[in-house]
């Protein structure tokens, strides 16, 4: 028997006659397949009336083993992987895993690299941020604001596939600095989105901030005391929702994150709404870090020197022979990362997401295990919907922002 | 003998109008929330995708309906007729158009001239409830379980806003008959502003219009009251279970309640097909003038050398010249007095069907409790005060 059914199961009996003395609940399962559980996470509620008493969440009907795979790929290739466990911001992701793996070889990233990776991880934030407000807004009936919302993801994707040549797979950063070298007219596209932006977060906030029946969904809805979000591993815009501004791009700054003026929005309700404000304030904040990394860009390489790591250029392969070499030798063999393990976390759209990668000198990871931002913060999810409606429910599960792929990985 | 056929004939052709209505109402409303959400919306099938109710109704007609192993079989099949046979016949007692004579029969455009119109409303409207409770209960699904009886509780609720609304203008008027409701509402107050109830006196008739207005938009379910379908939460709601004609059926009882309810407002507090101002000031060639207007900004277009689609190179001046030949039927003596207080009808009717797609791009939805809260703590209250008042100065002008 598969762990989901005595889930189920567990969860039935509850309803036998012998539990006669209880006052009798409705077991209602809600996904895999539900138009707001955002992707295939099942919950089973317990209910009496509308309201939840119990709520237990179920995982693993994504499951891409996508850790295990990595033990089975070179360095470089698991870059790609990194892109399909949380699919709507793959730059932070691909920027967690080569940071980690950079700390192993101890490679210097060039400044132009570094504050590319930060614009790119900036722009991954603020496509995040609008999938999330439209589809959280679509959960709570808000259907325009999700159309709005997918107008400026529409713009991003076109952005990242001017860099990349891919829409959202774009695994753009890499180890030892980025894929490509940055298309010509890229300050000028980023540039025609970012100075939009501000004003279009202001539409959403015309919809949304005021309107009395949003206000009542979201305020004091969900909320959890900051300290039990703490025990439970609960990361990024959660927490600061809840009043503690934690943030890795200011705690432990990264990638030269030190060199940007932003400030960390900070909420102390904890309920949806908090959620709601902190986000919309973190797009704005993204947008500033944007526009000073657009304008301050170093001018240099856009990768390291690191000729055992990454293939040399095409035309010192034609005149120097140990450049052909170091090619041939990264082709046939893949690039070796000395024995050890390291770990470095980067603050995701949803939180702290990490990659602790352990080598034993070969090509390939021994081991790659992720830290997600959405396992961390799916923890909350029994103590957010236990006595609330099912209504709540839909809007807990919307400002959680998890994504499935990343949970189960 | 005459009015026998006459009234067979009115039968089959209000059906035909009002499930054609209905069609076209869904297109309209996906039309207009598209253009709220920055898109096109239907634009495949036929010119601006005005066949897409023909392709939905043959998809669906083809579908197979699926009767789930563990519902109630003849409750399960009953629900849809129960809803859209209700919501249709809702339609008879209303009056479109003032009485004229037609082969020597004094009639009009409308069914039936029922003298406790008002009555018979509110009746169907509370049997309306059955097709859903029934349907979601015999579906033996969880999620239209529950979304039946979130819809039982708010339609029962919000029943009782919606009839004191209703009451506050018969008072005024002294009359269950709707005939007679839309034909008091002729003239106009100074010379220019229309006696229609919602400006009548004691002054804020608006009042008892936005209750009525608030209590239809739960009525028929929608949004920002649209729990019994609430997709995020219960999937589907009642009709979760339904495929095929029956999931049309429950689709096409929403769209008849709602083309109903808008034809009860007009008549009960924008007076019926009484223009918006006298027709001394032409308000007569209104229709005359959009009509063409139309006519001739499609013709314009058309003269455009390049257009977007193929179609619109042929569809354009097609419905370019078929709106200007309309115009003028407008200045037929013979058919002005029937075709003005249509056009004016239809006109408000409309328009209230835009601000019920209006809201629905615009407004979040509710929750169970607020939704419940709101119906009895402030819109039930605010009813029976506004009823209150406007007795007591009919008692005291009266």
């Amino acid at each position: 028997m598969n762990p989901t059914d005595t889930a189920l199961d567990s969860g039935l009996q509850e309803m036998a006659p012998e539990a006669a003395g209880a006052p009798r609940r409705m077991v209602l399962n809600m996904g895999p397949q539900h138009p707001s559980t955002h992707g295939v996470l099942r919950v089973i509620l317990e209910l009496d009336g509308e309201i939840v008493t119990k709520a237990q969440p179920d995982i693993g009907f994504l499951h891409t083993g996508i850790e295990k795979q990595a033990e089975a790929l070179g360095w470089q290739q698991v870059v790609t992987l990194t892109d399909r466990m949380d699919y709507l911001a793959n730059l932070s992701n691909n920027l967690a895993y080569s940071l980690s793996v950079e700390k192993l070889l101890g490679l210097e990233i060039p400044p132009k690299a570094q504050w590319m990776r930060v614009l790119l991880a900036e722009l991954a934030r603020i496509n995040s941020h609008a999938v999330w407000l439209g589809t959280h807004a679509l959960d709570l009936g808000a259907m325009t604001v999700f159309f709005y919302c997918f107008r400026e993801r529409e713009d991003l994707l076109r952005i990242f596939e001017m860099f990349s040549g891919q829409r959202m797979m774009t695994s753009y950063i890499r180890i030892g600095g980025l894929a490509l070298e940055p298309p010509r007219g890229w300050d000028r596209a980023v540039r025609n989105f970012i100075r939009g932006l501000p004003e279009k977060v202001d539409e959403y906030e015309a919809l949304l901030k005021e309107n009395p029946i949003f206000l009542r969904r979201t305020q004091g809805v969900a909320a959890v005391p900051l300290e039990r979000l703490l025990d439970l591993g609960v990361t990024g815009p959660m927490i600061r929702a809840a009043g503690l501004g934690w943030d890795i791009r200011k705690a432990e700054p990264y990638s030269s994150y030190e060199q940007f003026d932003f400030q960390i929005p900070v909420q102390q309700e904890g309920d949806v709404y908090a959620r709601f404000l902190v986000r919309l304030e973190e797009m704005r904040q993204s947008a500033r870090i944007v526009e000073q990394a657009i304008d301050g860009m170093p001018e240099g390489p856009w990768r390291a020197d690191a000729p055992h790591v990454l293939l040399p250029d095409r035309e010192k392969m034609k005149t120097q022979m140990e450049a052909l070499i170091y090619h041939f030798k990264v082709v046939t063999e893949g690039m070796r990362v000395p024995a050890g393990e390291a770990y470095a976390p980067v603050e995701s759209p949803r939180g702290e997401i990490g990659f602790y990668v352990v080598s034993d000198g070969g090509a390939q990871p021994w081991r790659v295990f992720m830290r997600t931002p959405s396992f961390g913060n799916l923890q909350s999810l029994a103590e957010m919907f236990e006595g609330r409606l099912i209504a709540d429910t839909i809007a807990a599960l919307g400002s959680m922002d998890f994504v499935l792929g990343d949970v189960d990985r | 003998m005459n009015f026998y056929l006459l009234t067979l004939i009115k039968m089959a052709l209000t059906i035909l109008v009002l499930l054609t209505c209905c069609a076209y109402a869904v297109w309209v409303e996906r039309k207009v929330l598209a253009h709220i959400q920055l898109r096109p919306g239907p634009y495949r099938v036929g010119p601006h995708g005005l066949l897409q109710p023909l392709a939905d109704l043959i998809k669906l007609l083809t579908k197979e309906g699926i009767l789930p192993p563990y519902a109630n079989p003849f409750f399960y099949l009953l629900a849809p007729f129960l809803a859209v046979a209700l919501a249709l016949s809702a339609i008879v007692v209303i009056p479109f158009t003032p009485e004229f004579e037609l082969f020597g029969v004094r009639t009009a455009i409308g069914l039936t001239d029922l003298n406790i119109g008002i009555l018979f409303l509110l009746a169907l409207s509370s049997l309306g409830v059955y097709g859903i409770a029934i349907g979601g209960w015999a579906s033996n699904n969880k999620y239209s379980l529950m979304g039946s009886l979130r819809s039982s509780a708010q339609m029962v609720s919000y029943e009782l806003p919606l009839a004191m609304a209703i009451a506050s203008p018969l008072l005024l008027m002294n009359s269950l008959n709707l005939r007679e409701i839309a034909e008091l509402q002729n003239g106009f107050y100074f010379g220019f502003l229309p006696r229609w109830n919602i400006f009548a006196a004691p002054a804020p008739q608006m009042l008892a219009f936005l209750i009525f207005l608030t209590a239809a938009f739960a009525e028929t379910n929608r949004v920002p009251f649209d729990l019994p379908e609430a997709e995020s939460e219960l999937v589907a709601g009642f009709h979760t279970e339904y495929s095929s004609m029956m999931f049309a059926s429950f689709f096409m009882a929403e769209y008849a309640n709602i083309i109903t309810i808008c034809c009860v407002a007009t008549v009960l507090f924008l007076g019926g097909w009484h223009p918006l101002w006298p027709s001394a000031y032409g308000s007569d060639l209104v229709p005359v003038v959009l009509l063409a207007g139309a006519g001739l900004m499609l013709l314009f277009h058309a003269a455009q050398a390049v257009r977007r689609r193929k179609w619109d190179r042929f569809t354009f001046p097609v419905f370019g010249v078929a709106l200007l030949g309309l115009a003028p039927v407008f200045l037929v003596p013979a058919l002005k007095l029937v075709l003005i207080p249509f056009f004016w009808f239809v006109a408000k009717a409309g328009f209230l069907v835009f601000v019920f797609i209006w809201i629905r791009g615009t407004l979040p939805r509710y929750r169970y409790d607020q939704l419940m809260r709101f119906a009895w703590t402030f819109l039930f209250p605010l009813a029976v005060a506004n009823l209150l008042v406007t007795g007591l100065v009919v008692a005291l002008a009266g």
